[in-house]
């Protein structure tokens, strides 16, 4: 492949202008995330690939495999254009009925669009179903409209224009100046001025520095990296050219969790497209910047989400962190300057370099400028993919955007920030999504999972649940972390048995002080969050727990009795037809009952029980 | 240093040493690159036994206790064989809102297998992971390269049926 100019770029760019705005042909955009993947997309795209060849269609139409569409819970999924037509949950059997009645009579099929859970009302078109009608694209704005494996599609829209910009009509401190004034801060959590960070290291001395991506996305409930890097690889690489230029890197690396294959294949795939393309390796598009990109496996240690603990694993040691300063902005990997930024944030700077600081920070609130995407799954009828401006409050996104609670059943909280954040009830729903307004009700902007949780989510189990998570991935490194945590997870350990003491809670808040102030890293000071963040709004469930040996969840199952109540059993049989077990004892017309002997606690009545007689 | 003996180890055939062989060549100059070399030398072998750090160490310049050090901190590596077929069980936390828990007792009272280790017959290893990213699908389970979701604890166990 020749090496591009930038004139080369928008002969590219133009070549794709049909193909983009979907004419000429009728395109079948059909997702092939991991979620998508996972439930069957490939088959689904042979198979109709299939139907449209024995149709002869093969010259009308075009099928595009994209990254990530984002609304994962309702795959395989596949969008016609024209017409922006939202097919959902299909199968192979589906394809030759689509292709006869969509492509070949105009008539899409009814039965596979998007049916709204409130009105039951079928929905075509994409934009109109509240899920996606409520977003705002930035981060996004390729994701289930381009082929990620097409550097050309990517160029098609406005692709690597960005870096171009910042080659050609940009100096450095212009560059870093733009980034300022977007606002734009880190949205791996922390929330650091991305701008501000790259002038540390751009006035850092010395003629090695590095460019890093962070893209170990190890927060549970987080695929908003994921999902960026299997739709839109190219611009977190183009994002990475931009910041080289404004510190003067010549090398970077995308330090990829090793659970994220797609992820990880796709960026190798653009990687080398972009080398091929000149727009990686030396004199990038002519320009006098030379940088190249590596990318580096992780081996699952979620500690090495932390800059510092980052960077020793890419050197090749135990992943742990080190006190700072120094920071990595004047000595990081090999002890030399180093900005490591989120995939998020990188695939953002594009954008901000075609259409200017002050377009990005134009949506947001005082002090969070932009959008941000949100991973939205648990308790929610709407799972997927979620990017809106920020200040939008989270009710927005659970009810209008996320449908609502499924079953019929309660909403008790979000989770925000993972095992660094916390859970916000229901009285604080109206909070909008901002750095300062989510860390004052107790959880943290953190990279963007949001974990919706309904009545039958025990607040206790969930501390426990993070405590054991921050045990297991503390490397060991400080006592207060190391230790600490190990106390707090006994003690929840004891609670959740039915064994929890009076003095307890008050142990267990002594002690996460103790934590906060004293651990190494981010992953330690913050790691008391979930449990503290549970005491200020569940109290009384720790109370129950501990005084009452209750589970008002009923998710514990040593504080079960495995009974059913016969006031309050409607003789459904639901149970009955669930149990793994044959436990249950049930006839039609007659209350059920639970065989001791046989249960294995599994707790698979508890969930299929919708009256709540089994206590 | 060049390598010419290869220890002894049942399960490491001369077919997979060279291998082993080729990806200590390709990365001995590397700085940093003993992760890699760990990950590459698991695909091959399946696990990571003694000798094999032993040999890694040598092949790498660096001493047995960095090695053993790196591959002892990251969950990606194991030091035990594995069954023919490993279950993972995804333990984030719309996973675990989901209900994966009582997928995972389900799978451990049924093979009477404790979370990390592997059946006597060596057909499953079940080991519990961190989030796989499928949150949409939850709760999640992977068995090899399988995806499966919305597993349930009444058909969890229907499901590994499959793997024989």
């Amino acid at each position: 492949m020749a090496k591009l100019t930038t004139q080369d770029l928008e002969v590219i760019k133009s070549a794709q202008k049909a193909r983009l705005a979907f004419r000429e042909r009728t395109y079948l955009l059909i997702c092939g995330g991991t979620g998508c993947h996972a439930t069957g997309s490939i088959r689904v795209k042979d198979a109709l690939l299939a139907a449209i060849e024995d149709k002869g269609l093969g010259d009308t139409v075009q099928v595009i495999e994209t990254g990530c569409n984002g609304f994962c819970a309702m795959g395989p999924l596949l969008v016609v254009h024209p017409g922006d037509i939202f097919y959902q949950k299909l199968t192979v059997e589906d394809m030759p009925e689509l292709v006869e009645s969509h492509l070949i009579n105009g008539k899409p099929v009814e039965r596979l669009l998007y049916k709204d859970p409130v009105s039951k009302a079928r929905i075509a078109a994409q934009t109109k179903i509240p899920f996606f009608a409520h977003q705002m694209p930035r981060a996004l704005r390729n994701k289930g409209l381009i082929n990620p494996e097409s550097i050309d599609e990517y160029i098609g829209r406005d692709g690597y224009i960005g870096a171009a910009k910042a080659l050609f009509d940009m100096t450095p401190q212009q560059i870093i100046e733009e980034m300022k004034i977007s606002g734009m801060r880190g949205r791996g959590g922390a929330g650091f001025p991305t701008g501000v960070k790259w002038d540390f290291a751009s006035k850092s001395a010395g003629a090695v520095k590095y460019v890093l991506c962070n893209a170990d996305e190890g927060d549970p409930g987080a695929f908003m990296d994921r999902s960026i890097l299997e739709a839109d690889p190219h611009a977190v690489l183009e994002g990475m050219i931009i910041a080289a230029k404004a510190i003067d890197a010549h090398k970077g690396y995308i330090y990829a969790r090793t659970e994220y294959p797609l992820a990880i294949k796709r960026l190798g795939i653009a990687i080398d497209q972009a080398k091929g393309y000149g727009l990686l390796g030396d004199n990038i598009l002519g320009s006098a910047l030379s940088f190249d990109i590596e990318i580096y496996q992780g081996a699952g240690a979620f500690v090495c989400g932390e800059e510092t603990a980052l960077m020793r694993s890419i050197e090749g040691k135990r992943g742990m962190p080190r006190p700072r300063p120094p920071f990595p902005a004047h000595k990081g990997l090999w002890e030399k300057p180093t900005i490591l930024n989120n995939v998020e944030t990188l695939a953002n700077v594009p954008q901000i370099m075609v259409k200017g600081g002050a377009w990005y920070a134009g949506v947001g609130t005082q002090t969070s400028k932009g959008t941000k995407v949100f991973a939205l799954s648990g308790d929610v009828n709407n799972i997927g993919l979620v990017e809106v401006p920020m200040g939008t409050p989270l009710r927005t996104i659970i009810y209008d955007i996320g449908g609502g609670i499924p079953n019929k059943r309660k909403f008790k909280a979000v989770q925000l920030g993972g095992p660094s954040g916390g859970c916000i009830p229901e009285s604080h729903l109206d909070t909008p999504v901002d750095y300062e307004a989510i860390a004052k009700v107790g959880a943290i902007m953190g990279s963007g999972g949001a974990i919706v949780m309904d009545e039958k989510t025990c607040m206790v189990d969930m501390a426990r649940f993070f405590m054991e998570f921050i045990q297991d991935e503390s490397c060991g490194k400080c006592t207060p972390c190391r230790e600490g945590t190990r106390r707090q997870l006994q003690i929840l350990e004891k609670i959740c048995e039915g064994r929890g003491e009076p003095d307890d809670i008050d142990i267990l808040v002594e002690l996460s002080q103790t934590i906060r102030e004293t651990a190494l890293c981010g992953l330690g000071q913050t790691g008391p969050n979930p449990v503290l963040s549970a005491l200020r709004y569940f109290r009384d469930e720790f109370e129950a727990h501990i005084h009452e040996k209750r589970c008002p969840a009923k998710r514990c199952v040593a504080l079960l009795r495995f009974e059913v109540e016969p006031d309050a059993c409607t003789r459904c049989g639901m149970c009955f037809r669930a149990c793994p077990a044959d436990a249950i004892v049930w006839e039609k017309k007659e209350v059920a009952r639970i065989d001791k002997e046989k249960c294995i606690k599994c707790l698979t009545c508890y969930d299929k029980c919708r009256f709540d007689a089994i206590f | 240093m060049i390598l010419t003996h290869h220890p002894d180890h049942p399960d490491i055939n001369d077919g997979m040493w060279s291998q082993i062989d080729a990806v200590i060549q390709k990365n001995r100059t590397i700085s940093g690159a003993v992760i890699t070399v760990l990950r590459e030398c698991q695909t091959i072998a399946g696990y990571l036994p003694v000798e094999l750090l032993d040999y890694i160490s040598q092949g790498l310049n660096l001493p047995s206790s960095s090695v053993y050090g790196v591959a002892s901190f990251y969950s990606l590596f194991s030091m035990v064989p594995k069954g023919r077929h490993t279950i993972k069980i995804c333990m984030g936390t719309a996973c675990y809102v989901k209900g994966i828990k009582e997928a995972l007792s389900r799978i451990e009272n049924e093979y009477q297998l404790k979370e990390g280790d592997t059946t006597e017959d060596r057909r499953f290893s079940l080991e519990a992971v961190r989030c796989l990213g499928a949150c949409g699908l939850a709760p999640v389970m992977v068995v090899d390269q399988d995806t499966h979701g919305d597993v349930s604890s009444d058909k969890v166990l229907e499901l590994l049926d499959m793997y024989s």
